[in-house]
């Protein structure tokens, strides 16, 4: 690397799959997306965003900002311009010894401390919510706690939460969200020094239900964010997780899981800013697409600052289009200011479900609904496999099976 | 004793320019124990005969039959034509990414015998045939065929034709892009798969060096879509003296 600042901004990637835009001779079904076609584009800085907490700071949303432009925002006007109720919501969690959840108030001095909104929709429930939900993680034993989400209601929603990770601390933290929800909120992760925190944000929302989350994430000296987004239920939902390497050493790994059906938009948009040197991220997102009008849209902004020498970094994403009539938009961004880097790489791939693949294990034997659940299991199961909470893992392997079950019944 | 019969067969292919014969009425009879070689130079249509009695959605059977024990195979789903008892050894195996040999090899396993194989033999059984043909026990935990060489991935096919003992096995290419260490290999396998079981085999091969290592009971010469000549071992012999030549030219008067 000799440019000290570039923006090395690859060619989207969108694939639809209408019958006719379907290439025939593409064997393997995986259509490879990675380095060597830089283009240099100028566009402005990811970290130069304008950022408010004040939803009148924002103009109204017409969809075609850089943010909104994928996203359907007539479906959620609601959420962007209206009002929001930012009352307390009824929450089930475990009982965990040195996992503290509580409710604070908004002169909370944490409260703003990871980030401030990029977009009207986490402005307005910045600007709606009354208390915040407090999550707080102390301790060095390995310890796993849930925070429960299920009775949210249809009326538009604000929130705010809290989870704080005290140095030195460990956990594994699963925020699980299910039910009905109109919903916008911002989540903050403040990782102390040296903190080992997993976090685990499960959307199974029930099918009408609209959420907008955007998870903003600040990582402590030598401290490690594991962030899994997995996202299987709801009509639109939309996490957006954004983590700033503050602390020198500091780690992440971003996962991702998201299985989209018939008439979903799953959507993530992932930053994560290497500010400070000797930091490392990994960011793997994988999605499977089935159904008429299954739409997904992935996003990665990785930006490797000024300061940020000797920093290791690796994106990817893969869609697996297991149907015609979905689509999937994947698009990773690669932006460098220092010259001085380990190592920065990005993929990006959608592939059709591979008729080869299909043929070679029916010709062992395995029937053909067996043969299509054995691949998108292991297609996916790279990401659940290193969640780290066996339990949890199994779980999820389930709700994988049954949205698999669910497409045959289709 | 069971019997594989392929009477009159004609097989198109849809192609950007229309559908394409490639077929043109093969004829050919195997019974359980025998070794047929097919030898033909490429493009005669060897794969295609391969992947029509698999089963591959892309082959059309125009007219003709394929019988196993009097049973119609054309007729079968891909998954159905296993269970019966066929099995093919792929010239180009492809990769199933987060599926492990292990996994696919047991619900392979599970898929044609109809149970799950006794786990305690069946583990052991796996560890014999693997350590047989030099596959070191981490492929176990691979997943199929991503990232393995040309070699491992024939040597995966064997071994799977080694634990799934179909009745009758079509081998396309097996030797093809080996070294002659790894030929060996493959050939005592495929050797020791006909002694444990008795099946049937069709050795379908552009070269003649792997007939060093498998003795064929009946060499037939592919050209053009269909048989042009069969004999006994000598004719490869021949073939490997004179080349395809001699079909080349008669079928291109014809
Ligand atoms: N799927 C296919 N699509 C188009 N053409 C095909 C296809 N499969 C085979 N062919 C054509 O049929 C002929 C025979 O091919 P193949 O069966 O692969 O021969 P071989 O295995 O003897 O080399 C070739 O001309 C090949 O191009
Ligand atoms: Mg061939």
């Amino acid at each position: 690397m000799s440019a000290a600042s570039a923006q090395l901004n690859s060619t989207p990637t969108t694939a639809v799959t209408a019958s006719e835009a379907l290439p025939t001779a593409e064997q393997h079904g995986i259509k490879e997306h990675s380095d060597g076609r830089f283009g240099y584009v100028p566009v402005q800085t990811r970290s130069d965003r304008f950022k408010s907490v004040n939803v009148a700071d924002f103009a109204a949303v017409t969809g075609r900002e850089a943010v909104w432009k994928l996203s359907p925002v007539k479906k959620f006007a609601d959420l962007t311009s209206g009002p929001l109720d930012g009352s307390v919501y009824p929450i089930d969690h475990t009982d965990v010894a040195g996992v503290r959840v509580d409710w604070v108030d908004r002169s909370d001095s944490r409260i703003g401390s990871a980030g401030a909104p990029e977009e009207r929709a986490s402005a307005n429930a910045w600007s709606s919510f009354e208390q915040a939900l407090s999550i707080t993680i102390s301790g060095e034993d390995a310890k796993e706690a849930t925070v429960t989400r299920a009775a949210l209601g249809s009326g538009a929603r604000g929130a705010h939460t809290i989870i704080e990770a005290k140095p030195f601390s460990r956990a594994i933290l699963i925020l699980e969200n299910t039910g009905e929800a109109r919903l916008t909120e911002n989540v903050e992760i403040i990782l102390g020094e040296s903190a080992n925190l997993t976090v685990v944000s499960l959307q199974e929302w029930g099918d009408s239900a609209v959420h907008l989350t955007n998870h903003f994430a600040t990582i402590g000296r030598d401290a490690r964010l594991k962030h899994v987004v997995v996202t299987l239920g709801g009509s639109i939902v939309r996490v957006n997780p954004s983590v700033q390497l503050t602390g020198i050493g500091s780690d992440t790994e971003l996962l991702g899981l998201y299985f989209a059906d018939a008439g979903q938009h799953l959507e993530q948009q992932v930053f994560v800013n290497h500010v400070a040197p000797n930091t490392r991220s990994r960011v793997t997102y994988k999605g499977a697409l089935q159904g008429q009008g299954a739409r997904t849209v992935w996003i990665g902004d990785v930006l490797i600052g000024r300061e940020a020498a000797g920093t290791d970094s690796y994106e990817q994403n893969r869609n697996l289009v297991l149907t015609e009539g979905t689509r999937a938009d994947s698009i990773p961004n690669l932006e460098i200011e220092t010259g001085d880097i380990t190592g920065a790489g990005h993929a990006s791939a959608t592939g059709r479900f591979d008729d080869e693949q299909l043929f070679y294990l029916q010709s062992r034997g395995i029937t053909e609904d067996e043969a299509r659940r054995l691949v998108v299991r292991g297609f996916l199961s790279e990401i659940v496999q290193q969640i780290g909470s066996p339990l949890l893992e199994e779980r999820l392997q389930a709700a994988v099976e049954a949205e698999l079950t669910a497409t045959e019944d289709n | 004793m069971s019997v594989l019969e392929i009477k009159d067969l004609h097989v198109s292919v849809e192609t950007d320019q229309g559908t394409k014969q490639i077929l043109h009425g093969v004829n050919l009879t195997i019974n359980e124990g025998e070794i047929h070689a097919i030898m033909g130079p490429n493009g005669s249509g060897k794969s295609t005969l391969a992947y029509t009695i698999a089963g591959h959605p892309k082959y059309t059977v125009d007219s003709g039959s394929i019988l196993l024990d009097g049973e119609e195979v054309t007729t079968m789903t891909v998954d159905q034509r296993a269970r019966a008892g066929l099995f093919l050894a792929m010239q180009y195996p492809v990769e199933i990414p987060g599926v492990t040999v292990t996994n696919f090899l047991r619900t392979a396993k599970t898929a044609i015998d109809g149970t799950a194989p006794p786990i305690r033999t069946w583990i052991k059984d796996v560890r014999e045939s693997m350590k047989q043909l030099r596959m070191d026990k981490s492929f176990a935990e691979r997943n199929v065929n991503e990232g393995f060489s040309g070699g491992e991935k024939k040597r995966n096919e064997i071994l799977q034709l080694e634990l799934l003992k179909p009745k009758f096995a079509v081998l396309d290419e097996t030797d093809s892009g080996l070294d002659v260490d790894a030929l060996k290999i493959v050939a005592e396998g495929v050797n020791r798969a006909k002694e444990n079981t008795g099946l049937g085999l069709l050795l379908i091969t552009h070269y003649t060096r792997i007939l060093r290592y498998i003795k064929p009971d009946f060499v037939h010469v592919f050209v053009d879509g269909r048989i042009a000549e069969q004999g006994g071992p000598e004719l490869a012999d021949r073939l490997e003296d004179e080349g395809y030549d001699r079909f080349l030219t008669e079928s291109n008067v014809g």
